[in-house]
């Protein structure tokens, strides 16, 4: 394979990934820190290097309807927001999931007002889980553009038809620039061929959508939709290992584990702050410390069979969590911890709730979760939820 | 855009016998439906129609029981004008040619929720035909007060009492928001006149880009009007004034009909339930809003 390496940010990474797979129709509405993905997009689309129609819209919430209106002939679309811009979709988003239309979006993970903050954190779409679309979080740049293009393999597939976003932490992520490797056109046009549906309107067959329909049929309707997200794993584990034989880079699916063969203690989390874990892990295990990382790349669908599985290996469960549901925990330590009740066995589990709003999460800190979760184990704890480095009282 | 003479005139005689909007539960008399319906036989078949959240969807559109015999999409209660400007974008974008979209939406869909979208899509100039119905009303959810409901009207959200005699705002001026934009192609029209809204539809569907009708349709349900005069009441609302009839077109207004006298707005308002209780004051000051408008519409539409 040709060597094609350049030094780009992760939305810029994000915006190749777009050209490479080959929209109709891009909609989008800028917003701090999603904003460089759709410059260099309309850029492409001005230089030629991209044949898609570049929909200056005057909200996020065009920006979905226009998105869902485009696929609902059949075209391939694509749109990108964050926080605030993706709490204006939310109407949308369950539309659009609802009308199993295969939208992709780039969501740049960002806190959500009030207090303001453009940095980043993972209340945005952690809070839109029930929306219907699959969730992938992603740790880099490379990963970024890969998944990209994954996303529309997977939302188009026939036995899936459901709109997928591909979540990367604001800043950290998004601003930050790395080696990527740009694949080729040719060989994402083999991987990728054109969308076909059967769920459009055609001159050659009319179709109503959008439709309403009565209490009679409502149910079915929505079992179809979690049947198709479900459909959705097999689909994201094939697109793993086709991608991996062509593009030589392998992402392991729903989950990535890092050193969990033998671990006692595991930190569940998403996103960039993985990397930071994996590098806590190395210095922990030449201490002799069983420690272990187990990277959710999807809550939805959510990769209960895997947490399951770690858990029946496991003494103890740590989830990091860049959000929280107020008046209970962080919500990806919910959905660990409900998978994790599905098997007969003491885990000692604990949440970490913290790195709101742009706050850097440190090796320390991390450090400190391993030694907290190694504490609990010892003393047979009681499950705990904290806000770890709190700068004021805690009232525990 | 076309020139006018080009486009072949569409009336009674000639226009088709296909249907594309039938077997729908709208209530009797309903003039939205006979918007949708005329409008439609002037668009033909290579249409995709978008709706937002409003009578003519929540009739049309009830599964399996889907009332357009085209293709046809509800759309968010926003998003009608950025969803139909997605799908001409999206079929353009796949090769498409020779199509229309149109988006048909309430008043309350157009001047109020669905505003920013419509603005936008103006703006970008997208190839959409957009037709607010104008039943002066929320109707869909059961007869609440809109931009466009009128000075007077009592409706479940604006009550006339001892204290308040029903809705106190005047409409928006929708036509000339619109013409704002320096939009190509906008126009108002009424069920009334249907051969008027007949040709100002054949127009705009002849326009390359952004335009808009602004068609006035009765609702007996929301009115408290008797089914059979609908399209008479609807009529009325022209001759006596309150509903014009005008065009904006190459950057200039045009009075299409600029009446030597005016029939009774008191009696166009008497004949309704959702006016019944306005005191004379009021209707006066219907009048005079009236005819402040239209003496600046003669000064410079003609």
């Amino acid at each position: 394979m040709k060597n094609n390496k350049v030094f780009i940010s992760g939305d810029e990474a994000v915006a190749q990934g777009v050209r490479l797979s080959r929209p109709h129709v891009v909609a989008a509405y800028p917003i701090t820190p999603q904003t460089i993905t759709v410059e260099r997009l309309s850029e492409m689309v001005e230089a030629g290097e991209m044949d898609a129609e570049y929909m200056h819209v005057e909200s996020e919430h065009s920006a979905i309807s226009a998105t869902m209106g485009a696929s609902a002939v059949g075209a391939r679309t694509f749109t990108a927001s964050s926080s605030q811009g993706l709490l204006y979709m939310a109407e949308g988003l369950h539309y659009c999931s609802g009308g199993r239309w295969p939208v992709v979006m780039m969501n740049a993970n960002r806190s959500v007002a009030l207090p303001w903050s453009i940095y980043g954190d993972q209340r945005d779409s952690l809070s839109l889980l029930d929306s219907g679309w699959i969730q992938v979080y992603v740790e880099d740049a490379q990963e970024a553009l890969d998944m990209i293009i994954q996303a529309y393999k997977i939302a188009e597939h026939k036995d899936v038809l459901t709109p997928m976003m591909v979540n990367l932490d604001g800043f950290i992520l998004t601003h930050t620039y790395e080696l990527v490797e740009i694949p080729d056109q040719e060989m994402v046009d083999h991987f990728l061929p054109a969308f076909e549906t059967p769920n459009k309107m055609s001159f050659e067959n009319p179709k109503n959508l959008g439709f309403s329909s009565r209490p009679d049929d409502n149910t079915e309707f929505k079992y179809q939709q979690n049947e198709a997200m479900f459909n959705a794993i097999d689909v994201i584990h094939k697109t793993d290992k086709d991608f991996a034989d062509m593009f030589g880079r392998k992402y392991h699916g729903m989950v990535e584990e890092y050193m969990c063969e033998d671990a006692d203690v595991v930190l569940v989390a998403l996103g960039s702050v993985c990397g930071t874990v994996r590098v806590v892990i190395d210095k922990m295990r030449a201490e002799g410390k069983k420690v272990g990382l187990l990277k959710i790349r999807y809550m939805r669908p959510f990769p209960v069979e895997e947490v399951k599985d770690l858990a029946k290996r496991v003494k103890a469960i740590g989830v990091i969590d860049k959000d929280i549901s107020f008046g209970y925990e962080g919500t990806v330590y919910t959905n660990v911890n409900s998978a994790i009740s599905q098997i007969d066995k003491y885990v000692f589990k604990s949440n970490f709730v913290g790195g709101l709003g742009g706050r850097d999460i440190t090796k320390a800190e991390i450090e400190d979760m391993y030694n907290k979760l190694y504490a609990g184990l010892e003393n047979k704890s009681e499950e705990t939820v904290e806000f770890f480095s709190l700068n004021v009282e805690s009232n525990d | 855009m076309t020139k006018v003479l080009d486009i072949p005139k569409v009336n009674a005689k000639n226009m088709t016998e296909k249907e594309f909007f039938y077997g729908h539960k709208a209530c009797a008399g309903c003039g939205g439906s006979i918007a949708v319906r005329l409008a439609l036989k002037v668009l033909g078949e290579r249409t995709y129609s978008a709706l937002p959240a409003g009578c003519m969807s929540a009739v049309g559109f009830i599964y399996p029981q889907m009332a357009f015999n085209s293709n046809a999409i509800i759309t968010t209660f926003p998003g009608s004008a950025s969803m139909a400007a997605g799908i001409a974008a999206g079929a353009k974008a796949l090769g498409q040619e020779d199509f229309k979209t149109v988006v048909f939406a309430g008043d309350g869909g157009t001047a109020d929720i669905g505003f920013q979208a419509l603005s936008g899509m103006i703006d970008r100039n997208d190839d959409v035909l957009y037709i607010c119905y104008d039943n002066e009303a929320y109707m869909n959810t059961g007869i609440q007060k809109s931009g466009l409901t009128p000075y007077g009207t009592k409706t479940t959200t604006t009550p006339a009492g001892q204290n308040i005699p029903g809705t106190v705002t005047h409409k928006k001026n929708l036509f000339e928001i619109i013409a704002a934009h320096d939009i190509q192609y906008a126009a108002t029209a009424s069920i009334g006149y249907p051969q008027d809204f007949l040709n100002k539809v054949n127009k705009a569907k002849h326009v390359k880009g952004a335009s808009f009708i602004h068609v006035y349709a009765s609702c007996p349900t929301g009115w408290g009007t008797p089914t059979e005069t609908s399209v008479e009441i609807a009529k009325d609302a022209v001759d006596c004034g309150l509903i014009f009839l005008a065009e904006y077109e190459d950057g200039e207004y045009k009075l299409n009909r600029n009446p030597k006298e005016f029939r009774s707005v008191e009696d166009y308002l008497k004949k309704q339930g959702r006016f019944k209780h306005m005191s004379d004051a009021d209707i006066q000051c219907v009048i005079e809003n009236r005819d402040k408008k239209w003496e600046r519409m003669r000064k410079n539409w003609l």
